[in-house]
């Protein structure tokens, strides 16, 4: 069942309903057992009350036995409830009262009995008077019992079956009303526009409905910022790539309106260098936007630094085909970091791409370790123009590019490289170096190293390919 | 006539070089604001085009600092940001004109010229002189309504003089009009490209004025 309303409904009309059947079985049998203390005790007091009048000879019962019976004038239903009988231990009938049966109540000598008699259950107490020869026999129509139990039991249940509708009424206004703060935000949440993402009101809440309110708040705000952050994004992104296009269409518009061969070849060679430039850039705005999104993974696998830095550089040989020659440290295939590899791999990419493009022609770019204190740091230096003082501070905010930028640059590298270190837990430290160049360092703390196993099975396919 | 071009991005300032040079302009170009506030000191242009975000600072900089010397050379802004507020924010600031990127080369050509014909208090966008008629916009000169084939050079020493009759330029004013920093200068090309254009023009039209320069001769009449 779906609607809270109508689970509440029908779980309160059970649970009431249980409790009114419970209530009224306790009481059949509650009165039942005191109806039958009640009458037995009577029968007992009737009994000897008969057999002590026998006694005391202040009724014959021979004579009584003759007294016609007086027609009852009312047949109110508990009348005649008791019949009294006496006889004689030989067995003859001395005497009985007016609605006794004409055979004996009881074979019983003495005490409470039952007997059937025509269909019906008698209740019988028989005492035995031994001194005059004669036993008295009480009974109680059992029917009659009943009758008084069931009327009993009658008027409890009739009040309730006539109440139990106006509380069916009542227990769903309640409910409808109880529920009351959840339609209201149902219909807040109901009726709003996409586009508003402000907070629900907190105000006069009930407490189960807060936490809701609360949460849903917090997405709200969690989605907002994300929306926000998309749209300045999808802005700064549309305006990053107007001057690469208006580059690309001037540089085409030269092209096609010179008949010199030589400003024309120019002009498709600065087309080409403008779509590569532009396809880094569209590649690094899907970086950036995966390094944000993306959940880091947080346990992390057990990586081999040596390897993943390996396997970059492979990779930027192949994109970037006159690359200087970039060195990498034997020590790293000892480093064993637990983290997420693609986050560390857009990290160390977009460094080492830097440094790549920033390098000298006849310079090499360095991948080392260092580990000191509580920090383990992956190095890339190069030795190029590195970046002048009053610029370090800027240069990892998206889309700033120094005075020393490349062709190809496009601002994004180091702000993806420190957006991904940062997801990892770690962060990016950039210096100049005093003989000249960049030194970029990757740093973790400690705690990520993960000790490398005794018999790792990849060690010795890494140390071969180590250094290339 | 001379440009100066600030602009970051590599493809499209060489593409603004060459391209504003075969439209017969000669363009400088640099790429930072430091650059930029050196070369206006250094030399006179007749136009900027100006980028906004650059390297080392805005571009408003440049124009700030460019008003301030009460120099009054027309200026293009040339830029990514071309929201209403922004192009308020420009032309406010001192900017002559404004285009958004990514834009049309010709219309770049276009509104430098009409820029330095207002700074110059001219109407008609063609200049003319006598029988002389020059179009800028389509590098056409005609004589007497019979066109005349001139190349870019001898067009540019030609518009230089139509543009103020009767003033004088010195050689290195019109070298200055001519070539780019980047370009070599040989000692005698402007006496080369006067002799030039005196041929193709007849004469009496240009007139040395010994050991100052050059300047579109008098009435004779």
């Amino acid at each position: 069942m779906t609607s809270i309303r109508s689970r509440l409904f029908l779980i309160l009309m059970i649970t009431t309903g249980v409790v009114w059947m419970s209530a009224i079985a306790w009481i059949y049998l509650s009165t039942r057992a005191e109806v039958e203390r009640v009458l037995d005790a009577r029968l007992i007091e009737a009994a000897r009350m008969v057999s002590s009048l026998i006694t005391s000879q202040e009724i014959d019962p021979m004579r009584a036995a003759q007294i016609p019976a007086i027609e009852p004038t009312m047949h109110a239903s508990y009348d005649r409830q008791l019949s009294c009988q006496i006889w004689a231990l030989d067995g003859t009938l001395v005497g009985r009262s007016d609605a006794a049966p004409a055979t004996p109540l009881s074979d019983a000598k003495d005490g409470f009995s039952e007997t059937l008699i025509d269909g019906e259950t008698w209740r019988v107490y028989a005492v035995v008077n031994a001194d005059l020869g004669m036993r008295v026999l009480v009974g109680d129509n059992m029917r009659v019992r009943d009758r008084l139990v069931a009327d009993v039991i009658r008027g409890l249940a009739l009040p309730a079956l006539l109440i139990l509708p106006i509380l069916a009424g009542l227990i769903w206004l309640s409910v409808r009303k109880g529920l009351g703060p959840l339609n209201k935000m149902a219909h807040a949440l109901e009726t709003r526009p996409a586009s508003d993402l402000s907070a629900l009101p907190d105000v006069d809440t009930p407490s189960e409905i807060k936490p809701v309110i609360r949460s849903l708040n917090g997405l709200f705000g969690r989605v907002h910022a994300a929306r926000e952050r998309e749209r300045d994004f999808t802005a700064f992104a549309a305006h990053e790539l107007r001057t690469p296009v208006a580059g690309l269409k001037t540089q085409a518009q030269v092209a096609l309106g010179s008949d010199d061969p030589d400003i024309r070849r120019n002009a498709l060679r600065q087309i080409v260098v403008g779509v590569d430039r532009t396809s880094r850039l569209m590649r690094q705005l899907t970086d950036l936007t995966n390094a944000e999104r993306g959940e880091a993974d947080a346990d992390g696998r057990r990586v081999n630094l040596g390897k993943l830095v390996g396997q970059l550089v492979d990779d930027i040989r192949q994109h970037y085909s006159d690359a200087v020659p970039i060195e990498i440290d034997a020590k790293l295939n000892d480093i064993y970091l637990q983290l997420d590899a693609s986050l560390f791999m857009l990290a160390v990419r977009n460094l080492m791409e830097n440094a790549v493009l920033h390098s000298r022609n006849d310079g090499v770019v360095r991948c080392g370790v260092r580990i000191d204190g509580d920090a383990v740091a992956v190095t890339i230096e190069d030795n190029g123009p590195g970046i002048p003082e009053d610029e370090l501070p800027k240069v990892c905010e998206r889309f700033y590019r120094g005075r020393n930028k490349t062709a190809m640059g496009s601002g994004l590298g180091l702000a993806i490289a420190e957006l991904a270190a940062k997801r990892l837990g770690g962060n990016v430290s950039l210096g100049n170096r005093s003989e000249g160049g960049l030194r970029a360092e990757l740093q973790f703390s400690k705690a990520m190293l993960s000790r490398a196993p005794r018999a790792d099975p990849d060690r010795a396919e890494n140390r071969a390919i180590s250094c290339s | 006539m001379r440009v100066l071009v600030v602009e970051d991005d590599a493809v499209l300032l060489n593409g603004l070089q060459v391209g504003l040079g075969l439209a017969g302009f000669t363009v400088d170009a640099v790429s930072t604001c430091a650059d930029a506030s050196a070369a206006l000191r250094i030399s006179a242009f007749d136009a900027v085009v100006l980028d906004l975000m650059l390297p080392d600072g805005s571009g408003l900089g440049v124009l700030d600092e460019l008003r301030g010397r009460q120099v009054g050379t027309p200026v293009l802004l040339l830029t990514a940001r071309d929201s209403v507020p922004d192009r308020i924010a420009g032309l406010d600031a001192g900017a002559d004109d404004y285009l958004g990127k990514p834009f049309d080369l010709n219309e770049v050509a276009a509104r430098l010229r009409a820029l330095t014909r207002r700074g110059n208090g001219g109407t008609s966008a063609c200049r003319i002189w006598r029988d002389l008629r020059l179009d800028p916009a389509t590098m056409a000169v005609s004589k007497s309504g019979e066109a005349v084939r001139l190349s870019r050079r001898e067009f540019s020493i030609l518009h230089a003089l139509m543009d103020r009759p009767g003033q004088i330029l010195s050689k290195s004013q019109l070298e200055d009009r001519l070539y780019g920093w980047q370009e070599d200068i040989e000692s005698n090309t402007i006496e080369v490209h006067i002799h030039n254009l005196r041929q193709k023009l007849g004469p009496g039209v240009i007139e040395t004025v010994r050991g100052v320069g050059y300047k579109l001769a008098e009435a004779t009449a």
